[in-house]
């Protein structure tokens, strides 16, 4: 039993069996894997470094300030004075981009943590909570997977309105029913498995058994599953203020920038091309990482 | 319920004991008829209790921002609409419209919601289906052309795709429309006429789906490429393109036919962006539109849209499946 009570990732009891089941099978994807690793992995852990720093303290990267402006050096092309230009109205996109780091990155996070928990408890309530709640809730999940995700996002911004926690919460509606159906599946399986069932007989309280036994287990692959999708919510995210329903003009969100510099395309590349890079470079360290993590856990669980 | 993560996973799903055929086939059809319609009115109520929650007067909303209409008239046009009954009855009023394949009128354009979702359709067609088309061409070369061998290529390759598919559409949008049009002058800045103002926008639309595309269906042919079967097609002496075209696509293409129904259906929340950035008609701006002015009747209309391309697509998925994959059709 004290396996299971405090490891998040579940299953390390789990792999030696997994691997030797697993070990005849796999030679076909495990090869490229290890051919291409250290550079990738690098750059990509070195990339998130800076995105961190950009997030937590941009000042320390650019000492220009990204709300002031200056009309008389509007739309100035990249040179040594503004490494990525100005926009029209002056402002340095250098530290703009720094400094949209932290709301875009936040627009993801929340997005995913909502959707994070929101699956978790359906996931949870489906596979937990009888019969009739799994066909509603599984039913409603069939029904809005159906649905193109953004178009999903589009109808909880017209119920919620615009704004950036609107943004985050429409976006985390249209993940949740992926996430709730991966941890209703992994719930049915832990709820068989015999330390579900030890607990059971040592007459552990229903509440705790499945927060101390249930949760932990059934969530991991979710989890994983989440690195991915945090990178897929960024870009919706930043999409849907792309469409002037996020966060409003001064805040410095890739989005929203690319937005408003979509008039200028014409005179300054520029104002297009560095903020939708940033968006661009963030889901590809996101992906790079997140794949890793997946295919290490597959690896280590999938039998 | 299948416990996949794709939506589509019943292709297997009639292992029942070979009886006569063709009752078997038509309750097959029926389920799956009975399946649809539960998509359909799952998706309409969905989006009707959506709109049920959205804050504020629909009557004002309606009449636009700084209209003052004395309350007689907003009472009037609560009649008109049905909007001054209870919920439960605008919903089952609601449904028995939709019975006889009437989509109410939009609040805020004042016409019929399927003649607008009729006149924005042809465009988004022609984008969907010329986008579709171009990835799925783009899949084939890439995964066919480096799946197992040829190392640097076939990185190269892994590395565009990647690109590919961190790059949001609108960002490919904006960087095609500065290189081609604004510098080069090769495209028209916006607009929907012919051929020449098709390209860009499909082009930015199927960049992300052709790269996911070609990861799925390269390592769905590396892993096939591994089987018994390839090595005895080999020490037969077929040719090394033969062996890819004839033996191992067939067995990559299954999930690649999943992935690419479901990616069809997500290409209608894409049009959303890529008709913004070009600036083309069509239901993506329709949607857009409709959503900014809490237009309820023409959302709901096109939720339904999308839920119907979805069941539509669904279907010919699962067709597919059996022409792709003997073994299913003898179950």
């Amino acid at each position: 039993m004290a396996h299971t009570t405090v490891e998040p990732v579940p299953g390390p009891d789990a792999a030696p069996d997994a691997v030797l089941l697993k070990a005849p099978e796999v030679p076909a994807p495990a090869a490229p894997a290890r051919r291409r690793p250290p550079l990738a992995l690098l750059l990509a852990l070195a990339a998130l470094a800076l995105l961190l720093v950009a997030a937590l303290a941009p000042g320390l990267l650019s000492s220009a300030s990204p709300i002031e402006t200056h009309p008389a050096e509007a739309l100035t092309p990249p040179g040594a004075a503004h490494w990525f230009g100005t926009d029209q109205l002056g402002r340095d996109l250098f530290a703009r981009v720094l400094h949209g780091a932290r709301p875009s990155l936040l627009l993801g996070l929340g997005a995913t943590a909502f959707a994070i928990t929101g699956g978790t408890l359906l996931g949870l309530a489906a596979a937990l909570g009888g019969r009739w709640a799994d066909q509603i809730l599984m039913r409603l999940a069939d029904v809005l997977l159906s649905l193109p995700p953004i178009l999903l996002a589009l109808l909880a911004v017209t119920v919620l309105g615009t704004g950036s926690l609107n943004v985050m919460l429409a976006i985390a509606i249209a993940f949740v029913p992926g996430y709730a159906r991966i941890v209703r599946a992994e719930t049915l399986v832990v709820r068989r498995s015999g330390y579900v069932e030890a607990a059971v007989g040592l007459g552990l309280p229903r509440p705790l058994l499945i927060v101390r036994h249930v949760l932990p287990n059934a969530v991991g692959p979710m989890l994983v599953l989440a690195t991915v999708g945090f990178g897929t919510a960024l870009i919706a995210a930043a999409g849907l203020s792309f469409l002037g329903l996020g966060p409003q003009p001064p805040s410095p969100e890739w989005g929203a920038m690319l937005s408003q510099g979509r008039r200028f395309l014409a005179t300054a590349w520029w104002v297009g091309v560095f903020p939708g890079a940033a968006i661009t470079a963030t889901a590809l360290v996101v992906n790079v990482l997140g794949r890793r993590a997946q295919a290490r856990f597959t690896r280590r669980t999938d039998a | 319920m299948s416990t996949g993560t794709t939506g589509f996973a019943e292709p297997a799903d009639t292992p029942a004991p070979a009886r006569s055929s063709a009752p078997r086939l038509l309750r097959a059809a029926a389920r799956r008829l009975l399946g649809a319609a539960a998509v359909l009115l799952g998706a309409a109520t969905v989006a009707f209790a959506a709109l049920q929650l959205v804050p504020g007067d629909p009557v004002t909303v309606m009449l636009g921002p700084g209209t003052a209409a004395t309350p007689e008239v907003k009472a009037a046009i609560q009649e008109q609409y049905g909007l001054d009954r209870p919920v439960p009855v605008q919903y089952f009023t609601y449904l028995g419209h939709l019975l006889t394949g009437d989509l109410g009128e939009s609040y805020q354009l004042q016409r019929p919601v399927a003649d607008l979702i009729g006149d924005q359709l042809g465009p988004t067609v022609q984008l969907g289906a010329a986008a579709l088309g171009l990835a799925v061409l783009l899949a084939l070369l890439a995964a066919v052309g480096t799946a197992g061998r040829r190392p640097a290529l076939r990185a190269l390759s892994s590395l565009a795709e990647l690109l590919a598919v961190s790059s949001p559409s609108y960002w490919i949008g904006i960087l095609l429309l500065t290189a081609f049009s604004f510098q080069l002058r090769v495209f028209p800045v916006a607009g929907d006429d012919g051929f020449a103002a098709l390209v860009l926008p499909a082009v930015t639309l199927a960049l992300p789906v052709a790269g996911m595309l070609a990861q799925v269906l390269r390592e769905g042919l590396e892993t096939a490429l591994g089987k018994p079967f390839v090595l005895t097609a080999r020490s037969r002496g077929v040719g090394s393109a033969a062996v890819v075209l004839r033996h191992a696509l067939r067995h990559a293409a299954v999930p690649v036919v999943t992935l690419t129904g479901w990616l069809t259906g997500s290409l209608l929340g894409g049009a959303v962006l890529v008709e913004s950035v070009f600036g083309r008609p069509g239901i993506g701006a329709l949607t857009l539109q409709a959503t900014t002015n809490k237009d309820l009747p023409l959302v709901i209309g096109l939720v339904l849209l999308s839920a119907l391309v979805f069941v539509v697509i669904s279907a010919l998925v699962d067709l597919l499946y059996l022409v792709i994959d003997p073994r299913l059709r003898t179950d």
